[in-house]
């Protein structure tokens, strides 16, 4: 193995020194047949695959365009992302407050968070849905007041829980026993030595929770939350069974009409790919923005790194053998 | 005068582990005052029951003439609510060991964060003093820094300006030079020199037996949670008397 200079190069590459004067390295790289043949085979079934996509007329494409905008359709994307919304904010609020009961030193408030979190983590989330819509047909009136004692204020359950509050309770409160515990995590994941700078520095544990300990935690917490969104984006799919009327819902009523199962399918799946890559994408900006200070230089962003490459290969030509 | 800090039978245990089994000593007002000792000597727990950081379970502690963490009425104590607690500890300055900067803030984030927050002062005064304070430290070129960019002792010093930006009367500095490396320390120590020479009262554990012997005003040597020998630095490193203050110096200096 050993050769004269500290760099070996194959013969036949254009005749090499000896290396000691610091010249470049000219080598034949190593070949990899494997990779070449696994990447033919993939490409073989892959055009299979679009080859049948596209001319296949059971798939009835034409169906597909014509229901892709359409108001149903659309009406139906509009209230997917609003129970999204509704439904993570539920979700992140009540989530964190979850935590910060968790690790309270009160075992009363620790215990209670720890109660919610066991059952709404412990029963499906469509046995809370279907529950939560069909609460008032055992609760006769909901009222506010002194407990035991007169009410303020009294109103028929089932005038108070409409398909859309169903769906967003069953939702929203499942939702927040995952994002306590992301958001523990998150706060565990914070050096002690933070809070005990901020009391010395006069600040109270409220203060010290909201301006050092959570805008830190939001490094550990952002990718799972996001995670958790485009997972609840779906899940809001569920409210098919208390016939709210999202996307899925729109579909389904559509296709009960035609029987165009698959297109209708398509249509809502390609809907549904749409705003999980703006999601996806969303996330990215908001995991720079919480990394800052935590490292020295922040990653380049999509567009930075597409002329970062134009600039180092100008033509865009590939080097290859 | 009333001592800065005075301390009177402290005990501080941890479970069933005591850590400080009665200490008794004094700091007046603008002394450099240092505590050396033996890891796990007790000397950092101190420290931090001056701010109150750690509730003292014997004896008396006080800060300016005031009990730490309690209230005296009568002959009964009452707790500090923790409003009031945050209150006193807005007087007294603290530099820890590993900086605890707020990483997500740049430097001059940093200094200005508690006097916005906690005194409520507002941000154009508050920033205007930041930028001195950095600039006395010798980091007036680097306010807009986050501390992951800057190297050890610069972070150190913005910790210093972050603790006097709350002009305290009392400064507690819990081994500020232990995790630099050693070409770095110089520059932490050269802050507080100036510091000390201005006359601010400050409490200094510290195994730099050169900067106790030249800046200190009195030093403790302190081991297993009791005081062992106490006198001006130049006399107990020179003449150690007690046999542990001996055998603990001739491992440092």
């Amino acid at each position: 193995m050993a050769e004269s200079g500290p760099v070996s190069a194959s013969p036949g590459a254009s005749a090499p020194g000896d290396g000691s004067d610091g010249e470049a390295i000219v080598a034949i790289p190593v070949r990899h047949r494997g990779r070449w043949v696994a990447a033919a085979i993939i490409l073989v079934l892959a055009a299979q695959f679009v080859h049948w996509l596209v001319t296949d007329t059971a798939l009835n494409w034409d169906v597909v365009r014509q229901y892709l905008f359409s108001s149903p359709i659309l009406t139906g994307v509009v209230n997917t992302i609003k129970l999204t919304i509704i439904a993570m904010i539920m979700g992140a609020v009540l989530g964190v407050i979850l935590a910060i009961m968790r690790l309270s030193k009160n075992p009363i408030v620790s215990g209670v968070a720890w109660l919610y979190i066991w059952f709404f983590r412990g029963t499906p989330v469509l046995v809370q849905l279907i529950f939560w819509f069909n609460l008032p047909t055992v609760l006769r009136s909901i009222s506010v007041g002194i407990p035991f004692g007169p009410s303020w204020f009294a109103r028929d359950p089932k005038d108070l829980i409409t398909a859309l509050i169903a769906v967003c309770l069953g939702l929203g409160l499942n939702e927040a026993a995952y994002m306590a515990e992301i958001a523990r995590a998150g706060i565990l994941s914070v050096d002690e030595g933070q809070v005990e700078a901020a009391s010395a520095l006069g600040m109270t544990r409220l203060q010290a929770m909201r301006r050092i300990v959570l805008p830190q935690a939001m490094r550990v917490i952002i990718p799972p939350t996001g995670n958790e969104t485009i997972s609840m984006l779906k899940t809001t799919s569920l409210a098919v069974f208390v016939s709210y009327n999202e996307l899925l819902g729109a579909a389904t009523n559509i296709y009960s009409r035609t029987y165009q199962v698959i297109p209708l399918l398509i249509v809502a799946s390609l809907w549904y790919l749409f705003l999980t890559s703006i999601l996806t994408f969303g996330q990215y900006y908001l995991e720079r923005y919480f990394a800052r200070g935590a490292l020295r230089e922040l990653p380049p962003t999509p567009l930075q790194k597409l002329r970062m490459m134009a600039l180092r290969n100008p033509g865009g030509a590939v080097r290859g053998p | 005068m009333t001592p800065m800090v005075q301390a009177q039978g402290v005990r501080k245990s941890f479970g069933k582990l005591e850590v400080l089994k009665g200490i008794d000593l004094e700091v007046a007002p603008r002394d450099v005052f240092c505590l050396i000792g033996p890891s796990g000597s007790g000397k950092s727990t101190f420290l931090r029951c001056i701010n109150h950081l750690e509730k003292v379970n014997a004896g008396r502690l006080s800060v300016d003439g005031e009990l730490v963490g309690y209230r005296q009425q009568g002959d009964k104590l009452y707790e500090l609510r923790d409003k009031e607690v945050c209150q006193k500890r807005q007087e007294i300055g603290m530099v820890f060991q590993h900086f605890n900067l707020f990483p997500h803030m740049t430097a001059v984030g940093n200094v200005m964060e508690a006097p916005i927050r906690v005194k409520g002062e507002s941000k154009v005064v508050v920033r205007e003093r930041a930028l001195k304070l950095l600039d006395r430290v010798g980091l007036g070129d680097k306010c807009d820094s986050y501390p992951t960019q800057l190297s050890g002792g610069q972070q150190q010093r913005v910790a210093i300006a972050r603790a006097l930006a709350m002009e305290p009367k009392l400064m507690l500095f819990d081994e500020p030079t232990s995790a630099l490396d050693p070409e770095l320390v110089g520059e932490v120590l050269d802050v507080m020199r100036d510091l000390a020479s201005e006359g601010m009262t400050m409490i200094v554990v510290t195994h730099e037996m050169g900067f106790a012997r030249e800046v200190g005003d009195a030093l403790v040597f302190m081991d297993e949670g009791v005081v062992v020998e106490a006198g001006t630095p130049r006399d107990v490193i020179a003449n150690p008397r007690h046999e542990r203050t001996q055998s603990f110096l001739s491992k440092v200096l």
